[in-house]
């Protein structure tokens, strides 16, 4: 009898689950709603998205998930998706999407008047919202500025058993690779990541923030790492992890030829979008001066508008040159990349 | 001991391609039923055929040795591990008396609570170099990096480890439920025959239970080749891994899908073997007689390396990252502490509820239809279906999204030309479709464990109780289903806990503004805020908690033995008034 009663009971809390993203859609009759796929985590966006429906009356439901993912979720759903607005943490992704045709090229005076050229489609499907870079992190303690310069120096000797990396299954290393590859040619990537491999302190583990740890602990010296990262440890309440963080020194590597390597998290309105016109407004609200100050605030990230300020832990870190490669170009090589990789045994 | 126990194979006749006689509803709606099932594998299966370009070249020259070799490993290490642990905690709480045995039967199953990312994450934080713990060791000693041994968490030794510390449960409990489910009669009797408590362990109960153990750690290596958490964030490169790899880094759906054909041969062969070392003897219980045993009684040090057998698992299991997790919990209650965190509870534990109640109605449906000779379509399709278990979450996710949106997008089309309305998404985006996949994701847990119960059910039961005129339903739910009353609660407890955890399905077909606890700790730990996502974790576990200990509870009780005896001493208090003068007549 078992089943049958809970049977019974459960079939009811299944209708009443079903019907559930149902009412959400109700709920959002008086503005409309739009529907956003999000790569960014909803920690990171859903504050946003409650000020967006405050000042608009526009109801926003949200789907995070990954990006690879979440496209292929987009392209299966094809012209029916209820996906209004595509956000990605990496270019390549959206570059991705660009090429699986989910995305539609949108004419927006407030973009293009808000985001500087190089962060945008130049057929405006894609749409940059901040901007991080990758530069070389070190531990204060044992090395002194004046040793660096580029990411290829270090693949020289003097830093043999030194570096901490991440391992090569991470998009931020496979753009960096191939960011080589898109100025300097795929031969010139394969020499620097067996380079990096050979200067290891350890096999590639954990996540960025462990590698920043690991330089602050000695187990190597170097390790390369994004910005917010370094950002979140510092401004954030975990004694270790600040103590850990300030014991780091930022070097943006390249300032005399192409400069650090960047990348962003972006936004595009997809091809089938049910909600076009509330998607636009959407995007269009993420780079307002509002949001774009709450993303250097809260998530230590850079703006992409030049008129909003980096935070005061950002700043800290000094200005730099970015490498200003269409970031499309992250997309194309991103295979390549990690063909690249595999090859230099970069785990 | 083989004649009083074991009935020799009764199917030796080969199943034919449909079920043989009359077909009756049955065999249809159950084939029909595995073959929706079996779909998702099916579709995933079938881009193997699509071109895979210079990609395996590639692989062979660099990772595809790796990626064998480090699955393999895994999958030693593991079974070994939970093979050591699983057995011997389960006999000593099913047959030895010792303190606090009766804490321990529940508290042992606590570590499948545990995701298995989550305890990696844990025990990562605190062992690591940057930890507290060898923060202590050089606070004390002086010493620095490399001037002393430690051992590094994050690697393959370190991933059999947490994998074998979070599936051992499959393990103990499968193999619990069959030594309690044991016909007492066997076991008295190998003790009138001098078999002492190891010897009647070794050549009776553990035989008679191979079935269970077997299952138990099927499941458990399904789960290894399935991880992705695990040995992605310790950077092993496995089978798993190099599927993600290739169809997203490389961007090659083909050869992926060529990876996980791979790796589900590793599973097919898994079974096979399995199934071929089960082939010439099942066991069937051929009394229906039970009584509770007397315990054996540990004393002394036999006791004390009970317990200590008993507390290891549970401390490093649960106990540790439990703490580890509750304490960054309270440094961040501000962060979740909130009525948000109530309904993301609620949420999951309904859909874990529904889910674990679906699977186990569909395991009951296939498991009897195959007992009931059933066709071997409906055979092939309940294996394929059972395969899900071991393909990565976001694999089957694929597999159950293109079926759907291609039904879903299809009766658009054919709406929008025939009749000029739109019906749009369906099934896509629905809960229904996370539950269908939590169907074929878990299929072969409730499958394993109800086949196993099923299976030490004498088929002359069957026999007797279609003669005397009970049609398969009503002797299924009248005869089959009071005797495996702890097999279907352990069934239900496996899959509502996998639920739970379960992550990456999840991540990709749930609805919008739907959220579980899973996703809310991934989503956090993945970003390396471990003591943010500590208290989704913790509360994973608490969920789970509950329905553990309730279970175990049950579990214990349903013990045929445990019944009768209770009957038994319900009646001769009825019949004390009658014996009474009766007695008194004689004297």
């Amino acid at each position: 009898m078992f089943p049958h009663a809970s049977g019974i009971f459960t079939m009811a809390a299944l209708a009443a689950a079903l019907a559930f993203p149902a009412t959400v859609t109700a709920e959002g009759a008086g503005e409309g709603e739009v529907n956003l796929y999000s790569a960014r985590q909803e920690n990171l966006i859903k504050p946003l998205l409650d000020d967006f429906t405050r000042d608009t009356g526009i109801q926003v439901n949200l789907l995070t998930g990954k990006a690879d993912e979440l496209l292929q979720r987009l392209r299966l759903e094809g012209r029916n998706s209820p996906a209004d607005v595509l956000i990605t943490v990496d270019a390549g992704n959206l570059h991705q999407a660009k090429e699986a045709g989910v995305l539609a090229a949108i004419e927006s005076q407030v973009l293009n008047e808000n985001i500087p050229e190089s962060f945008r489609d130049p057929e405006g499907q894609w749409y940059g919202l901040s901007m991080r870079a990758r530069p070389i992190l070190y531990n204060k303690a044992e090395v002194d500025p004046s040793e660096l310069s580029t990411y290829e120096a270090l693949t020289e000797a003097q830093w043999k058993g030194r570096i901490c990396i991440r391992s090569s299954s991470n998009i931020y290393n496979q753009s960096m690779v191939a960011s080589i590859i898109a100025s300097e040619g795929a031969e010139a990537a394969q020499d620097w990541a067996n380079g990096i491999v050979s200067n290891m302190a350890r096999p590639p583990q954990g996540g960025d923030r462990d590698q920043i740890r690991a330089a602050a602990a000695g187990v190597c010296d170097i390790a390369i790492a994004n910005t917010y990262y370094l950002g979140a440890m510092l401004a954030g309440d975990d004694t270790a992890q600040r103590e850990a963080a300030e014991q780091m020194g930022v070097f943006f590597p390249n300032q005399e030829d192409r400069g650090t390597h960047v990348n962003i998290s972006g936004a595009g309105v997809t091809a089938h979008a049910p909600n076009r016109d509330n998607g636009i407004r959407l995007v269009e609200y993420l780079t307002g001066e509002d949001a774009q100050r709450w993303y250097a605030e809260v998530n230590q990230e850079y703006p992409v508008r030049p008129d909003v300020p980096a935070s005061e832990i950002l700043s800290g870190f000094g200005d730099f040159k970015a490498d200003d490669l269409n970031l499309s170009l992250l997309g194309v090589h991103n295979a390549e990349a990690v063909r690249i990789m595999d090859r230099a045994g970069w785990r | 001991m083989e004649h009083t126990v074991t009935s020799k194979a009764r199917r030796s006749r080969t199943p034919g391609l449909f079920p043989r006689g009359r077909p009756g509803a049955w065999p249809i709606v159950s084939g029909l039923v595995a073959l929706v099932l079996a779909l998702p594998v099916l579709v995933i299966f079938a881009h193997v055929f699509l071109p895979a370009g210079d990609v395996w070249v590639h692989l062979r020259q660099t990772l595809l040795g790796e990626y064998v070799r480090n699955s393999l490993l895994l999958l030693f290490g593991v079974g070994v591990g939970v093979l050591v642990i699983g057995i011997p905690v389960a006999w000593l709480v099913s047959v030895c008396e010792f303190p606090g045995r009766r804490i321990f039967q529940w508290a042992l199953m606590l570590p499948l609570a545990m995701p298995a990312y989550i305890i990696a994450y844990t025990y990562t934080g605190m062992l690591d170099f940057t930890g507290p713990v060898q923060a202590l060791i050089r606070d004390i000693t002086g010493l620095g990096y490399g001037q002393y041994w430690f051992p590094e968490i994050r690697s393959l030794t370190g991933a059999m480890l947490m994998l074998t510390l979070v599936l051992y449960p499959y393990v103990y409990l499968l193999t619990r439920a069959a030594f309690l489910e044991q016909s007492v009669c066997v076991l008295e009797v190998s003790r009138t025959l001098g078999s002492g408590p190891y010897s009647g362990f070794l050549r009776v109960a553990l035989p008679l239970a191979r079935p269970a153990v077997i299952a138990g750690l099927t499941l458990a290596l399904m789960e290894v080749l399935a991880d992705y958490g695990t040995v992605a964030y310790f950077g092993i490169a496995t089978f798993t891994t190099g599927i993600f790899r290739t169809w997203y880094g490389l961007a090659d759906p083909g050869a992926a899908a060529q990876l996980a054909a791979v790796l589900l041969s590793f599973v097919f062969i898994l079974i096979l073997l399995e199934r071929w070392s089960r082939m010439r003897a099942r066991f069937h219980h051929t009394s229906s007689r039970y009584s509770t045993l007397p315990r054996y009684q540990l004393r002394g040090w036999k006791a004390a390396a009970a317990v200590a057998a008993c507390l290891i698992p549970v401390l490093l299991g649960f106990l540790v990252p439990a703490a580890q997790l509750t304490i960054w919990a309270l440094r961040t209650t501000e962060q979740w502490l909130n009525p948000d965190f109530a309904g993301l509870v609620l949420n999951t534990f309904y859909l874990a509820a529904l889910a674990a109640v679906i699977a186990v109605i569909l395991a009951l449906v296939l498991a009897y239809a195959r007992r009931m000779e059933g066709g071997l379509i409906t055979g092939l399709a309940v294996r394929v279906a059972g395969m899900g278990y071991a393909v990565p979450g976001t694999v089957i996710a694929i597999g159950v999204m293109l079926p759907f949106a291609w039904f879903d997008n299809t009766l658009d089309g054919f709406m929008r030309m025939h009749f000029g309305i739109s019906t749009g998404l369906l099934l896509s985006g629905t809960l229904a479709a996370l539950l269908f996949a939590y169907a074929v994701r878990f299929l072969a847990v409730s499958l394993q464990t109800v086949e196993a119960g099923l299976g030490k059910i004498k088929p002359s039961m069957d026999d007797a109780a279609r003669s005397l005129g009970m049609r398969p339903l009503a002797t299924l739910t009248r005869v089959h289903l009071p005797i495996m009353r702890g097999t279907l609660l352990t069934a239900l407890l496996l899959v509502f806990v996998d639920v739970l955890k379960e992550l990456p399905a999840t991540l990709i077909l749930r609805p919008f503004d739907f959220n579980t606890l899973a996703v809310r700790a991934f989503e956090l730990a993945g970003d390396e805020r471990l003591a943010e996502s500590s208290s989704a974790a913790l509360a994973i576990v608490l969920v789970g908690l509950l329905p553990v200990i309730l279970i175990s509870l049950t579990i214990e009780r349903s013990r045929p033995g445990q019944t009768q005896r209770a009957r038994a001493r319900k009646r001769r208090t009825d019949d004390a008034p009658l014996a009474l003068p009766a007695g008194a007549q004689a004297s």
